[in-house]
């Protein structure tokens, strides 16, 4: 194996709504968010804790006592922020704070619209610049400012809201996740990503117990070393095992009923999930012969997408004896 | 209930940056063999397989199901995870030994931290309702610590670049001379970014003292938390630090490796454990010199017992740490007896 070879990387971007219920205490504290209201918590010691907690953080009691607070406040500690992060309160150099309100006694992380760090300081009073459009999230503070500055800046968009009925309360809080990552496959999963965009199927042996895998693992489950002699594999196998799926569901591309088999190519340990088209799904069975049904050339790439399917070959099906321990 | 030791330790290079999966086989793959070299066992004389890592890390979920192939887990292992630094990993693996269900225990952590931008993945660390959609990031959040610091003359700049200058051997006064690069906190204030791996082999003493001349035995291991809020917090101290001291003895420690991230949790954390002059702090270079992320904390606990092993302890004191601003930490008291 050519192990110079630079591995396939690729961004992977990862995205989703976090989507949470906030329960009595948070969903109280949201909604005071939409009209413009904060409001803390009353501790078992009687310090208001502002972003309000459901149990004390000392003695774990419940808490419920509920005490508003100012929209002034005074920064407790700071740190500046030269480069904004994707999802930060500003785009813009900002200061991170903890900011006590008036009428708390513990501290809200959030940011304040300073500039640069030379205007802001430690026992500096500051004020909520609220977000143009409050949804009952904690974004609806959309950062601080010193308390004489005017609003100038327009703020980022409100971040997305549960359906709910009419006028009823904030009972659940949104948040975007976006996360970008540099994806790398494995030195063996790369040998056998470029060699389907040769049409090849590169399989890989682990020196120990001489099993041959397809795709190759960076380790053999077995013996935990690297698999590394290439094995060229055949483009026909047999079904394993196999289910008909018969259920419609978002982004599917075959209109059912259809069969996504597993594929255990000849001479190969281990099967693949992929699809057999070519019969009707009522014919496919256990031991199978079955053969690749490439894409046109132009159309490859290192996917095994470049199979579209597998097909039966009309052999006669394989022993069952002959895949039983492949099952 | 038997007392555990440790009995091997390995790490992978740490670097800035892997060419390898997240899944970390490659990182692991080499540092298995080297500590069953070390220790002269094989996959079939252990007993327990732990390890901690990290789904947001990798940008996929159960990424640690694919680790597993690392360890040849056929026939089937007994094996568990914590998506936390392995140090946790570590403390159930010790305690399926105390409980006499193993006599042995493999436990490894791994990180491909470069793979996504790490500051802004640790925002998933912290509470979903109120600070992670701020998005904070974990160089900001240690800078309002540092500075808590600073402005009530706990520490000064100085004191931070001394911590530093240890590790390095660099000049505290060039130190000094650097930019901020969020202020308060400079370039040597901050952990670099590190991908990484290590492995722990743990076992009962009675087994250790087959495996290697001075086991690191554990006299003593606790863990605390703190509140997740850091506005509740007196960031200053570590709190959970000082009860997991607190209930251990440390006296006559010769030794600490501490998983101090930024320059002044070092200073937090010596005052927390109570560590003498007498002490020696990080020989390792600690988290400063390199932060695998979610091995970094079980590397102090495999640094610190690799000096009992080589007989240049008798006494250490290991810290592993999770989560913003020293929220949660874990103690390990290791003897040499």
């Amino acid at each position: 194996m050519d192990v110079t070879e630079t591995p396939l990387a690729a961004p992977l971007n990862v995205g989703f709504d976090y989507t949470r219920s906030t329960g009595p205490v948070l969903g109280r504290f949201v909604n005071g968010l939409r009209e413009r209201r904060i409001e803390g918590i009353r501790g078992s010691d009687g310090r208001v804790h502002v972003p309000p907690v459901e149990y004390d953080p000392v003695t774990a009691e419940q808490l419920g006592e509920f005490v508003p607070v100012g929209e002034e406040g005074t920064v407790v500690s700071w740190s500046w922020c030269p480069e904004p992060l994707d999802g930060q309160p500003l785009s813009r150099p900002f200061a991170w704070a903890l900011v006590k309100l008036d009428g708390a006694d513990t501290a809200l992380l959030h940011a304040v619209d300073a500039g640069s760090p030379e205007n802001i300081h430690s026992g500096q009073r500051v004020r909520v610049r609220w977000a143009e459009d409050t949804v009952g999230h904690i974004r609806d503070i959309a950062y601080f400012l010193p308390v004489d500055a005017a609003d100038t800046a327009p703020t980022e968009a409100a971040p997305p809201v549960a359906e709910r009925e009419e006028g009823a309360p904030v009972s659940v809080v949104i948040t975007p996740v976006h996360l970008k990552y540099m994806h790398s496959a494995s030195p063996e999963e790369s040998r056998y990503l470029r060699g389907l965009a040769e049409g090849k199927l590169i399989g890989q042996r682990c020196p120990a117990c001489e099993k041959v895998y397809i795709p190759p693992r960076g380790a053999c489950p077995t013996d935990g070393v690297p698999t590394t002699e290439e094995v060229e594999l055949p483009d026909t196998g047999i079904v394993t095992t196999f289910c008909i799926v018969n259920v419609p569901f978002l982004g599917q591309r075959l209109k059912p009923p259809y069969v996504a088999a597993y594929i255990l190519l000849d001479g190969a340990d281990i099967a693949f999930l992929h699809l057999v088209l070519g019969c009707d799904a009522q014919d496919v069975k256990m031991g199978m012969r079955v053969r690749a049904s490439w894409k046109p050339r132009d159309e490859w790439w290192t996917s095994l997408e470049n199979i579209s399917h597998f097909e039966p070959t009309g052999e006669p099906d394989a022993a069952y004896e002959s895949f039983a321990h492949h099952l | 209930m038997p007392d555990v030791a440790i009995a091997g330790f390995a790490k992978a290079p740490n670097v800035r940056e892997t060419p390898g999966t997240t899944n970390g086989v490659e990182m692991l793959v080499p540092i298995f063999a080297e500590v069953f070299e070390k220790t002269g066992l094989s996959k079939q004389d252990i007993g327990f397989w732990c390890s901690g890592s990290s789904d947001y890390l990798a940008g996929r979920a159960f990424s640690f199901i694919a680790a597993v192939d690392a360890i040849g887990a056929f026939p089937p292992i007994h094996e568990s995870h914590v998506e936390m630094d392995a140090a946790w990993a570590l403390y159930e693996a010790w305690l399926k030994i105390r409980m006499g269900e193993v006599e042995t225990a493999l436990v490894y952590g791994f990180g491909k931290s470069s793979a996504g931008q790490l500051r802004r993945v640790l925002a998933l660390q912290l509470d979903p309702y109120v600070v992670t959609p701020l998005w904070p990031d974990s160089v900001s959040i240690a800078g309002i610590q540092a500075r808590l610091g600073l402005e009530a003359g706990l520490w000064s700049e100085k004191d931070l670049a001394e911590v530093a200058a240890r590790g390095t051997g660099k000049d505290v006064g060039e130190l000094l001379d650097a930019p901020y690069l969020a202020d308060p906190l400079r370039r040597h204030d901050i952990a670099p970014v590190t991908d990484g791996a290590a492995v722990v082999i743990l076992s009962t003493v009675e087994r250790a003292r087959d495996i290697v001349d001075h086991p690191a035995v554990i006299s003593g291991i606790e863990h605390r938390v703190d509140s997740p809020v850091l506005g509740a917090r007196d960031l200053t101290r570590s709190p959970s630090t000082e009860a997991a001291a607190k209930a251990l003895d440390l006296d006559g420690a010769d030794l600490a490796e501490l998983h101090a991230p930024f320059t002044h949790q070092e200073l937090i954390l010596r005052a927390a454990l109570g560590l003498g002059d007498g002490v020696e702090v990080n020989p390792s270079g600690g988290a400063l010199a390199a932060n695998p992320m979610f091995s970094a904390g079980l590397a102090r606990i495999g640094e610190a017992a690799a000096r009992i092993h080589r007989g240049e302890s008798r006494k250490a004191v290991a810290h592993a740490t999770s989560g913003p601003a020293l929220q949660q930490n874990l103690v390990t008291v290791l003897e040499a007896r």
